[in-house]
């Protein structure tokens, strides 16, 4: 169930440094939300934030609000294992388990979340691998290890493996930074056709991938290395690429910067 | 052979003095490192060698003039007329010894090191390693001391609660009177001296864990436990193998520490917690000063098949790992 995010105020930490600051910014549901800026303004940290996984760095601290429809993601009585179970995330490097076969790495996250039962598993399985497009490449080899595909494909596995779980978000840390033109097409192909279930954001260092695949563009920046991030603006897509309002944007679109 | 790599090469095409004299720095660089890595390889072997092939001859020699059976014989008696010994109640003593070491150490072992990498704030995980690393600079001699003086007398008690519990296994019935100078005993003891060697190793492995893959487990929503379960076991599975056979070499070989503990006895017993029986090493640290020639070949034989002994479960241990390999961390 596709869920809008809301965040206000919210800045995160690395023990005393602060990498990002005070960000307050909308996602809707069913759409594609792109995050660019330059490297180290923050928009990595900011998508970890997201799904609570900034926290599990040492020195991890956030401050602020994250509302998944209504409810505070960093309220108190909210089990960060919980959160991170309705808010998936697929990472730049495929990162599927190596000890696990296909099947056994797409099932994970059901059996984390407690089903056992063969049959449904394999129901989850296949449709999980046919929403990644990936289903027709390894269903006569489900029982071989994750870690023999190529990289377009355990990329693309590790997006089955996420959206088994039917989370309510799907975040996605530059997923195309390590793949070659074709599996980067697949993936891009892939994550139109996820947007109709899910709340997908994206971070990616490539514009025209922002271009391609996203409803809506944030732009990130910072003043100066070893300040923290902001957000500089949010906007339509078409309209950050064409015509943003802050000048910022766009001498960074345009290569004048960064 | 180094020579032939350097005629293999073509000759530069007229390099600069400056570079010239670049490469063929270099080059030396390079056959003194070929020469030196080869030789030590080659070292290594001809050492092998040299103890195969001395222990063999000496073995050979004894098992020749053995009039019992060499595996089966339950006696020790190289001076007798006919000499008669075999290995049995040594290499049940040893095998028995070592697995009672290593099913008490290497869960512990793991659950420490899990601690420490995993679990323990960073204060406490440094002193805590270095703690534990400590445990492997002590002397075996003092851990034998300490078994005697020990482990021994307090052992009583758990004995007494095994037999009456368990002593319908057979295994920890208690039919004779007696300290607990036992195979048991020995076991306990073997499985704290090997304790620290098995938890620096697995506590590294499990160190070496890419965070992608522990973040792969923990984005799907895994609590700490299910972290461990799905991304760093598996991943440390064959370190862990390869940490327990460094133990159980020890285990196996562990000489002071057992003389010290064990009242020796030829008997094969499998009521573990009677005082008596013996092991390869303890048996040959024993018996050597007083030995004569044929007594001294006949302990040889015996470290042989203590040698063999290691062999085979070094072999083992590679086996194990090498049969999942493509389901091992190592291809992520």
């Amino acid at each position: 169930m596709a869920k809008r995010i809301d965040v206000s105020g919210l800045s995160a930490y690395y023990g005393a440094h602060k990498a990002i600051d005070d960000i307050s910014m909308t996602v809707e549901p069913r759409s594609v939300t792109a995050f660019i800026g330059p490297s180290g303004c923050g928009k990595s940290t900011f998508l970890r934030t997201l799904n609570r996984m900034h926290e599990v760095t040492p020195g991890g601290r956030v401050e602020g609000k994250v509302l998944l429809d209504d409810e505070n993601l960093y309220g108190s009585a909210v089990d960060p294992v919980a959160v991170r179970r309705t808010v998936g995330m697929v990472f730049q490097r495929p990162n599927p388990f190596p000890t696990m076969s296909i099947f056994d790495n797409v099932a994970a996250g059901l059996r984390l979340n407690g089903k056992f039962k063969k049959s449904e598993l394999a129901d989850v399985v296949e449709k999980s691998l046919k929403g990644a497009n990936l289903w027709n490449e390894v269903k006569d080899r489900l029982n071989k290890p994750g870690s023999g595909l190529s990289g377009g494909q355990q990329q693309r596995l590790c997006i089955a493996r996420a959206i088994a779980v039917e989370p309510d978000v799907l975040l996605m840390d530059e997923p195309c930074s390590a793949l070659d033109p074709i599996s980067t097409l697949a993936i891009e192909d892939l994550i139109g056709e996820l947007k109709g279930r899910f709340t997908i954001v994206i971070v990616t260092h490539n514009m025209q991938q922002a271009a391609r695949v996203s409803d809506r563009t944030a732009f990130f920046n910072l003043a100066a290395v070893g300040q923290p991030g902001k957000l500089i603006e949010i906007d339509e897509t078409e309209r950050i690429f064409s015509n943003p309002s802050v000048q910022a944007t766009e001498d960074y679109i345009s290569g004048r910067f960064g | 052979m180094a020579s032939s790599i350097a005629t293999d090469t073509p000759p530069p095409p007229a390099p600069a003095p400056a570079a010239r004299r670049n490469q063929s720095t270099g080059r030396a660089g390079d056959k003194i490192f070929l020469g030196l890595s080869r030789g030590s390889g080659i070292f290594l072997l001809v050492v092998m060698a040299a103890i195969a092939i001395f222990l063999s001859i000496r073995a050979g020699i004894a098992i020749s003039e053995d009039q019992g059976n060499f595996l089966t014989t339950f006696d020790w008696n190289p001076a007798g007329s006919p000499p008669a010994f075999g290995i049995a109640v040594l290499l049940f003593g040893t095998v028995v010894s070592s697995v009672i070491a290593m099913a008490i150490a290497v869960p512990i072992a793991v659950g420490i090191a899990l601690f420490i990498s995993h679990y323990a704030p960073r204060k406490l995980a440094a002193p805590l390693a270095y703690v534990v690393d400590l445990l492997a600079a002590v002397p075996s001699i003092v851990y034998g001391i300490w078994g005697a003086l020990f482990l021994v007398p307090y052992l009583g008690g758990l004995n007494e609660w095994l037999d009456s519990y368990l002593g319908w296994t057979v295994l920890f019935e208690k039919t004779e009177v007696g300290v607990a100078r036992s195979i048991f005993t020995v076991g306990i003891l073997l499985a704290i001296m090997i304790l620290p060697i098995v938890t620096s190793v697995s506590r590294e492995v499990f160190l070496q864990v890419p965070r992608m893959n522990e973040e792969a487990a923990l984005a799907l929503g895994a609590t700490r436990w299910e972290v461990i379960r799905l991304s760093v076991l598996p991943f440390g599975r064959s370190g862990v193998i390869s940490a327990s056979m460094l133990g159980l070499g020890r285990a196996l070989g562990e000489t002071m520490a057992v003389a010290t503990v064990l009242s020796p006895s030829y008997v094969l017993s499998l009521h573990l917690l009677n005082p008596g029986g013996g092991t390869f090493a303890q048996n040959i640290a024993a018996k050597f000063d007083e030995a004569n020639q044929l007594g001294r070949d006949a302990l040889i034989a015996s470290g042989l098949v203590l040698f063999v002994l290691t062999l085979l479960v070094n072999g083992a241990a590679r086996m194990i790992i090498a049969r999942r390999k493509e389901y091992s961390g190592a291809n992520a």
